[in-house]
């Protein structure tokens, strides 16, 4: 019982660090049809924010949520530059933004390497968030996952209560909902754009914070995670919060599940098949917004 | 729906097919002669003589192969200022093998028969070195490969100057045996060399009176450990042994602390953790844990108190020296000595001067010696254990250099493996 | 109108409309074309250049081989196709398999079997390899059949545009840490390497890998002969009406579905071939031609010499290899930026690719002339 307590937190907190990744791809490709491969290196900005803030402050602690709001606006600038350098062009052109933003992360990986060096690079973790919680005897958790889980959960709420309730909010998804009737609204679509792509590109630095916890930091720390986020936002519902949500924590606990039973390569196969005949199911994703439009 | 295609295009593309097949049969020839020469050219015209550095600078193991590719320029440099090789100052030709496999057969092709190098040094993984291991048969060049492998090998082309299985692995098992260790967890990378060290490991254990808990492979780059280390930990082993490659091991040490393991209850002996890995995963992770190379910074000295003060100076005061670096750099002073002995740069004589016997060096990591049978190189086995300070202090070594044993012929448990 | 749930690709003033005419150019113009080629492919190629280049050549050109494929799929059919590696692996694993089993010789196993599988008997599903039939056959229909599968479930739930493109980069993921997992069947990461002959051809002989190149080059061609046949039917112009217009298509009583159906079965085949001939081109294959990465940068080369034309997809994808191989050779730690820089410029600057430079360059001198 303990073991399945232990690995159902397991397959949790994977579902955390997939929905704080996906967070970010759901307002940026969600939202806006932009398929942003730079995103893992938006993340990997984030965490070299961590790396630079502890080289000047000495607490681990403190630097840590010192790096929380400045990595969120370096990796927002950072993503604005993109849109208004490139993407803004690609906007009747979904599917080339793909190209253009792998070019981007590639010249990502290249400033990070000769910036910070080809090795990796070593954060300190605030001593609190190194150790686990014995929750009973037996089933202890990490940690660093709780913060996590709860950073993923503070970020949820405060995107689902910005995209309700602000001004900011209800423009951009007016823009999503219908482009042409916002603009002729008298909406300025292009500053629109231009703060969604800097929300979701800051929610990759924060992503990137998060991980220095648990993962390397590095050029390439980015690359390995965003197919699997694409695959959550994909899944959970282009547009939809809520779906990115059970989707990032059902597959987290599946893979954990499968992984612990079997393999990670056969996990990973699991996860394909299973994704494949979900769309079966339902080829919009978990949750689609009705419209009325065809094509 | 498809309309029958006219009667033009058709022809157009029957006489291509034609003409595909006869030049396919025009040059058929099983005859393979004319490869067999005197060997890959090598341009010894001028005041210089080329050799090729092929490591991945881009993609995902720039983080290791970066490094090795700055101490191989340090040795050159060292060598060019002494006044070269043979009277010939060396010219270095760098290539990326961006971390793809058919791009480092590529840039070997390159480097033997466009710039006419006299060796090539570098590679890392193992799939890079097996991806170029035909070329350079093929063309009679040599390779000097600097880092740990799975053994197995032994290719006429290439010489091995890391550490062999019986030179790293066995020694590290040796050890935990002799700590009285009992059960083990095996956690690798899903490649080449974990998936074979472990075979060794599970053989070794099984003749030793030692039992394999469990084994789990992650994709190599991968970076999410927590349910392998919920395996780990309910398992229940006294230690784990980690053939993790990379990047993975950053996340496999962070959550393994975090699940409350440490180097007291359950120790893990690493044989891919060098200084440089330490370094960017932190004390405060591995501090106590074990590894088990030839070569650490601390390593004493007086040729490697040379070779870590000259490397800080070229590349800076932070930078740590690790057991593939120290091989590399080591790999080209081996060249040298045998080009010198054989008194010419030719492939074959070279491969000759080798097989006398009798190569040494001085190296960073002691007196190494060439094994002209296996072109491996004698090494001491060293276990270390990572401190506060991030460097890795020896706590065991063997006494000697071991003879590099490939196929592991001088171990009876290990029949069958080979 | 823009939706939530279907970004419709606009149709991109610089792509123009599929006529018989564009790209796939009438009947005596393509005649010529073809000629052309042959003459650089065959007659210019192996003369100028040395026995190095050459290899790298048909390395080129199974790339462009691939780039075919992609051209009919993406710029005509309008799907990207991320998961080209996985089709261009199957095939090459094919292959690979079959040269494996004759350099092995009969009975015995291929080396890396023995030494890391450990095996003894051979695997049942290797067996059939061993026929020189049944593997080149599989190099072509083993792709088209996977793809056949896929699509089958894909394009009747019509799941499309962005999700297509995520979805076949899940499917390179998954199959390419698959492959790795069976290191004693599969070679694991290492792939399949080594291979000496080529149905009884000594690989080690420079002449016989001239030959490899041959058969490449007019592979290229038969591959761009099937195309152009494809592309000037009326299934072609069926085809760009499905990109341009989804639902009108199926309206009028087709089902979009079949129609891309069958774009996506050819362009699985051809990628399948450059596979199958990759190996004895380049020596290997291995995972890392299955991935994520390589699977865009089959795209990239599409993307850069104009996605919708016949030629433009293959000079494209040759340009783009040509220039990585140029510009790592002479700039080997900072070529990335370069690399970086040629999957932006022309994609955001020039979306139809080098192929409407020539159409631009001909609108502007004929402008001048009316001024004149």
């Amino acid at each position: 019982m303990t073991l399945v307590l232990s690995q159902l937190f397991t397959g949790i907190s994977i579902g955390a660090v997939l929905l704080l990744i996906a967070l970010g791809l759901s307002l940026t490709f969600g939202q806006m049809n932009v398929i942003n491969m730079a995103h893992g290196e938006l993340i990997a900005a984030g965490a070299y924010t961590v790396y630079v803030l502890q080289k000047v402050l000495s607490g681990a602690g403190l630097s840590l949520l010192i790096a929380l709001p400045v990595a969120f606006v370096v990796a927002g600038l950072l993503g604005v530059l993109i849109e208004v350098l490139l993407i803004r062009r690609l906007y009747a052109r979904p599917l080339d933004t793909l190209l253009v933003t792998w070019g981007v992360s590639l010249i990502l990986q290249q400033v990070f390497r000769d910036v910070f060096g080809a090795p990796n690079v070593q954060t300190r973790a605030p001593s609190a968030l190194t150790g686990s919680i014995h929750v009973t005897d037996d089933l202890v958790i990490s940690s660093s996952r709780v913060f996590i889980l709860v950073l993923a959960l503070v970020a949820v709420a405060a995107l689902t209560a910005g995209l309700r309730t602000t001004p900011l909010g209800r423009r951009i998804r007016a823009v999503v909902q219908n482009r042409d009737l916002a603009a002729v609204s008298g909406l300025a679509t292009g500053r629109v754009d231009r703060l969604t792509f800097f929300i979701g590109s800051g929610l990759a630095g924060i992503a990137g914070v998060a991980l220095t916890l648990v993962g390397p930091i590095g050029p390439t720390m980015g690359t390995n995670l965003i197919v699997n986020a694409f695959l959550v936002v994909v899944v959970g519902g282009i547009g939809q919060l809520k779906g990115t949500v059970i989707v990032a924590f059902t597959l987290g606990i599946v893979q954990s599940m499968v992984e612990y039973t079997t393999t990670v390569s056969v996990a990973s196969v699991i996860v394909f098949v299973v994704i494949v005949a979900f769309l079966q199911w339902r080829p919009q994703g978990l949750f689609t917004l009705r419209t009325r439009s065809l094509a | 729906m498809f309309r029958i295609p006219g009667r033009r295009s058709a022809a157009i593309v029957a006489a291509v097919a034609a003409f595909a097949t006869l030049t396919a049969c025009g040059a058929k020839t099983t005859d393979s002669a004319t490869t067999s020469g005197a060997g890959a050219t090598i341009d010894t015209s001028g005041s210089s003589v080329k050799v090729g550095l092929l490591n991945s600078l881009s993609g995902t193991m720039a983080i290791s192969e970066v490094t090795v590719r700055d101490s191989l320029k340090l040795a050159i440099d060292e060598i060019n200022a002494a006044g070269g090789v043979l009277g010939k100052q060396i010219a270095p030709v760098s290539e990326d093998g961006g971390s793809d496999w058919p791009t480092f057969a590529e840039k070997a092709q390159k480097l033997i028969s466009q710039d006419k190098v006299a060796a090539v040094f570098g590679c890392w993984t193992s799939a890079s070195r097996k991806a170029v291991k035909p070329v350079f048969e093929k063309n009679k060049s040599l390779l000097f490969y600097p880092v740990q492998y799975e053994g197995l090998e032994q290719s006429p082309y290439i010489f091995y100057t890391g550490a062999t299985t019986n030179q790293q692995i066995v020694p590290g098992l040796d050890y935990l045996k002799a700590q009285g260790k009992t059960s083990l967890y095996l956690v690798g990378s899903d490649y080449v060399f974990p998936r074979t060290a472990n075979k060794i490991i599970k053989a070794y254990a099984e003749a030793n009176g030692m039992k394999v808990l469990g084994e789990d492979y992650a994709p190599l780059g991968s970076t999410e450990f927590s349910t392998i280390v919920n395996k780990v930990k309910a398992s229940g082993a006294a230690a784990v042994f980690n053939t993790l490659n990379g990047d993975s091991n950053v996340a496999f040490f962070k959550e393994y602390k975090s699940a409350g393991l440490t180097a007291a209850s359950m120790p893990v002996v690493s044989v891919s953790i060098a200084e440089e890995e330490v370094k960017s995963i932190g004390t405060q992770y591995l501090a106590g844990q074990l590894t088990a190379w030839n070569y650490y910074q601390t390593t004493p000295g007086a040729a490697n108190e040379k070779f870590v003060k000259a490397y800080k100076a070229k590349y800076g005061a932070d930078k740590p020296t690790s057991d593939p670096m120290e091989a590399a750099y080591t790999s080209v002073y081996l060249w040298k000595a045998m080009v010198e002995k054989a008194g010419s740069f030719e492939v074959e004589k070279v491969k000759a001067a080798s097989a006398a016997g009798g190569i040494t060096y001085d190296a960073p990591e002691g007196k190494v010696t060439v094994d002209g049978a296996t072109q491996h190189i004698f090494k001491t086995a060293r276990i270390g254990k990572v401190g506060d300070d991030g460097l890795i202090t020896e706590v065991w070594n063997s006494g000697e250099p071991i003879k590099p044993d490939p196929f592991l012929k001088g171990y009876p448990w290990a029949t069958g493996l080979s | 109108m823009t939706t939530l749930q279907d970004p419709v690709i606009a149709p991109d003033p610089t792509i123009q409309p599929a006529t018989r005419r564009f790209g796939a150019g009438t009947g005596s113009r393509a005649v010529i074309g073809f000629g052309l080629a042959a003459v650089a492919l065959f007659g210019l190629a192996p003369v100028v250049l040395g026995d190095f280049r050459l290899g790298l050549l048909a390395k080129y050109l199974c790339l462009a081989i691939v780039a075919v494929g992609i051209g009919l799929a993406w710029g005509r059919g309008g799907m990207l196709t991320l998961g080209q590696g996985v089709f261009f692996g199957l095939g090459g694993y094919a292959m690979a398999m079959h040269l494996k089993l004759t350099d092995a010789g009969p009975g015995q196993l291929p080396d890396f079997m023995q030494l890391y599988g450990q095996l003894d008997t051979l695997p049942w599903w290797w067996k059939p390899f061993a026929s020189p039939a049944f593997a080149l056959a599989a190099t072509v229909l083993l792709p088209m059949l996977v793809a056949l599968l896929l699509g089958l479930l894909i394009f009747r739930r019509r799941v499309r545009g962005a999700y297509f493109a995520i979805l076949s980069q899940a499917l390179c993921a998954a199959l390419a840490i698959f492959l790795i997992g069976q290191q004693g069947t599969t070679g694991g990461t290492n792939g399949l390497t080594d291979i000496q002959g080529f149905f009884g051809y000594d690989l080690n002989d420079p002449l016989n890998r001239r030959t490899v190149y041959f058969v490449v080059a007019a592979a290229l061609l038969a591959v761009l002969g099937i195309a152009w046949q494809l592309m000037r039917s009326r299934y072609g112009e069926l085809l760009v009406a499905v990109r341009d217009g989804e639902e009108r298509v199926r309206f009028l009583g087709y089902d979009p579905a079949n129609v891309k159906l069958v774009a996506y079965v050819v362009a699985a085949g051809m990628a399948g071939l450059a596979g199958a001939l990759f190996v004895p081109a380049v020596g290997i294959i291995s995972p890392a031609m299955i991935g994520v990465v390589p699977s865009i940068e089959f795209v990239i080369g599409v993307a850069v010499g104009g996605r919708a034309g016949l030629v433009g997809p293959a000079l494209g994808a040759i340009a783009v290899a040509w220039a990585r191989t140029a510009l790592s050779e002479r700039l080997p730690s900072a070529w990335t930026y370069f690399e970086g820089l040629l999957f932006i410029l022309p994609v955001v600057f020039l979306p139809g690719g080098l192929a409407s430079l020539a159409v631009l360059l001909r609108r502007r001198t004929a402008k001048k002339e009316v001024a004149a």
